[in-house]
């Protein structure tokens, strides 16, 4: 396998606190791949060392085969980044952003006025090359760091968060947008808590928690191995429901006003619920990431 | 070519995003040097001068105006040099977070700063060279010596900006920069050398004020732009090398160890 990535029992701390603890994965050229995880869970602090903005504090972390403490400038010129705060420089223009941006990677001036208006119409703000970068939208914006991340034709693109905090318009831009830069071969590494944007563009993904990894997998699977086919969520479930389903042998989770239960296949015993147990309200749906996520990281809050 | 490892000549990537954002707002830049001197000649050479009268420098009886016309120059340089790589760099740093997006590049910590205070000694630099057009126009600085004043500046720009730098490194937030300018900054505008003679302090303030950076830059601008070159100067220069010499790699060693997490 030709890895653009490959992080071996990778550990960072701060201090006491354990933010990233032996935690290996390896990500293929070509590959989409996402980590998953709540907030805190130290999905950032890993990317910041994928692309050697912070020293991993131990394990070893290949990038594109170099050695990201001993090559970091070669690492870094070699791929493209957006962080997760939308860090444009306000004081400039659009197309001076992304041409100020080129020189830091040494790229002549004519090729980097070349290539920001090609990235300007891909990412489509060609027509607002002259605003002031503050002026645009939040999903305007984020575009905008993207179009930057692409300048010097990375191998390997890596996103924090790339779609938190944008309007469901902006979001799917953004998607198509990723879609169409994995079309085009390009090794895409990513972090999110948004269950949808890991099944569209991931594929394959860990889920960490805590610093430590959960599961690794291709979405599908991971939903089959760790949920089922379907779920049946049932609103104030009618007393007696719990004794029915563990006399079935039917895995549930029971939390409160609301009870979930997963099935390979879910047909003949919703139908059963329904007649029998559901007063409040009950669905059948098919299983997500998002039932795996919460499975696995369990529902109590972050932070 | 490679100055030691993590600092090579792309920190002049950085200087130049700085100038391209410069260029930009260049009227506005432009206009606190070209009318700062104006109106502190007028206050204090005209105004003020008229009390005073002449005064003794270096045995010769000079007019206040000429007195204090290099002293400007001076305490612009430290201005704005300091201010550039305190507040300027700071919100850069950690409002637009302007050096995480550079991190993300080829562009080491080590190049990022050295970048911001080259462009605050080149701001100190800008502004000299605007002071002297409007100090020339009063017959105040001699020729070719006075050109002196320029690299006079960069080197001044160098010290006050890697000063500036160190505190950035330092402060939780951007209101503490006042500490380092009520404590290290306003004194030295007063007690410097810039609007009376060190001579007449009393001698324990004339030790404390010979070991301050801008008594040093006001000395060397006075010589120059009175046109008087001579040995007398060394230690002054020397000693505004050996402290920028020290804030410099000092500042982007705490740089570093700031903002490498």
């Amino acid at each position: 396998m030709n890895a653009v990535i490959e992080a071996e029992h990778l550990r960072k701390t701060f201090g006491s606190l354990v933010a990233v603890d032996d935690l290996s994965f390896s990500v293929a050229a070509g590959e989409c791949f996402g980590i998953l995880g709540p907030n805190g869970a130290g999905k950032t602090s890993t990317i910041r060392m994928v692309y050697a903005f912070s020293p991993p504090s131990g394990g070893t972390l290949h990038v594109l085969g170099l050695d990201i403490t001993r090559q970091a400038r070669a690492v870094k010129s070699r791929i493209g980044v957006c962080q997760q705060e939308n860090n444009i420089d306000p004081d400039l223009s659009v197309l001076q952003n992304l041409e100020v941006f080129a020189r830091y990677f040494n790229i002549p001036e004519a090729e980097a006025t070349a290539r920001s208006r090609e990235l300007l119409r891909f990412m489509a703000l060609d027509q607002r090359e002259n605003s002031r970068a503050l002026d645009l939208s939040g999903g305007m914006i984020r575009r905008l760091v993207m179009a930057r991340a692409l300048l010097n034709r990375p191998e390997l693109l890596i996103l924090d968060e790339p779609t938190t905090g944008l309007d469901p318009q902006s979001r799917h831009q953004v998607w198509e947008r990723l879609e169409e830069l994995r079309a085009g071969g390009l090794s895409i590494l990513l972090t999110t808590h948004n269950m949808d944007e890991a099944s569209r563009l991931c594929d394959r993904l860990i889920i960490v928690d805590r610093g430590r990894l959960l599961v690794e997998g291709k979405p599908a699977e991971l939903v089959r191995r760790h949920v089922g086919r379907h779920v049946i969520e049932i609103v104030d479930p009618a007393e007696g429901l719990p004794a029915f389903l563990r006399e079935r042998g039917v895995r549930f989770e029971n939390i409160g006003h609301r009870l979930i239960v997963d099935l390979e296949d879910g047909t003949t015993l919703y139908r059963e619920i329904e007649e029998r147990f559901c007063d409040g309200g009950c669905i059948m749906r098919m299983a997500t990431l998002e039932d795996v996520f919460l499975r696995l990281t369990g529902r109590e809050l972050r932070e | 070519m490679k100055l030691y490892p993590p600092l090579s000549r792309r920190f002049i990537r950085v200087w130049q995003r700085n100038w391209t954002v410069y260029r930009q707002s260049w009227k506005i830049s432009f206009i606190p040097p070209l009318l700062e001197p104006l109106f502190y000649l007028l206050a204090f050479g005209v105004g003020l001068g008229t009390l005073v009268g002449n005064i003794r420098y270096e045995g010769v009886e000079i007019s206040y105006s000429r007195f204090i016309a290099p002293a400007l120059i001076a305490i612009t340089v430290m201005n704005s040099s300091f201010f550039e790589n305190t507040y300027g760099s700071f919100v850069r740093m950690y409002y637009q977070k302007t050096f995480d997006a550079m991190m993300a590049t080829p562009l080491t910590v080590e190049e990022i700063i050295a970048g911001e205070i080259i462009w605050g000694a080149t701001k100190a630099v800008i502004a000299t060279a605007i002071m002297m057009v409007v100090i020339s126009f009063f017959g105040l600085i001699r020729y070719p010596e006075g050109l002196l004043l320029l690299p006079l500046a960069f080197l001044g720009g160098l010290a006050f900006g890697s000063a500036g730098m160190v505190c950035t490194s330092l402060v939780p937030n951007i209101e503490l920069f006042n500490l380092p300018v009520f404590l290290f900054i306003t004194p030295m505008f007063l007690f410097g050398g810039t609007f009376f003679p060190v001579e007449n302090l009393p001698g324990w303030a004339q030790t404390t004020a010979a070991l301050l950076p801008l008594t040093h830059l006001v000395n060397l601008s006075r010589a120059f732009a009175n046109g008087r070159i001579d040995a007398g100067l060394l230690p002054g220069i020397a000693y505004l090398t050996a402290f920028a010499a020290i804030t410099f790699p000092l500042a982007l060693y705490k740089m570093r160890k700031r903002l490498i997490k």
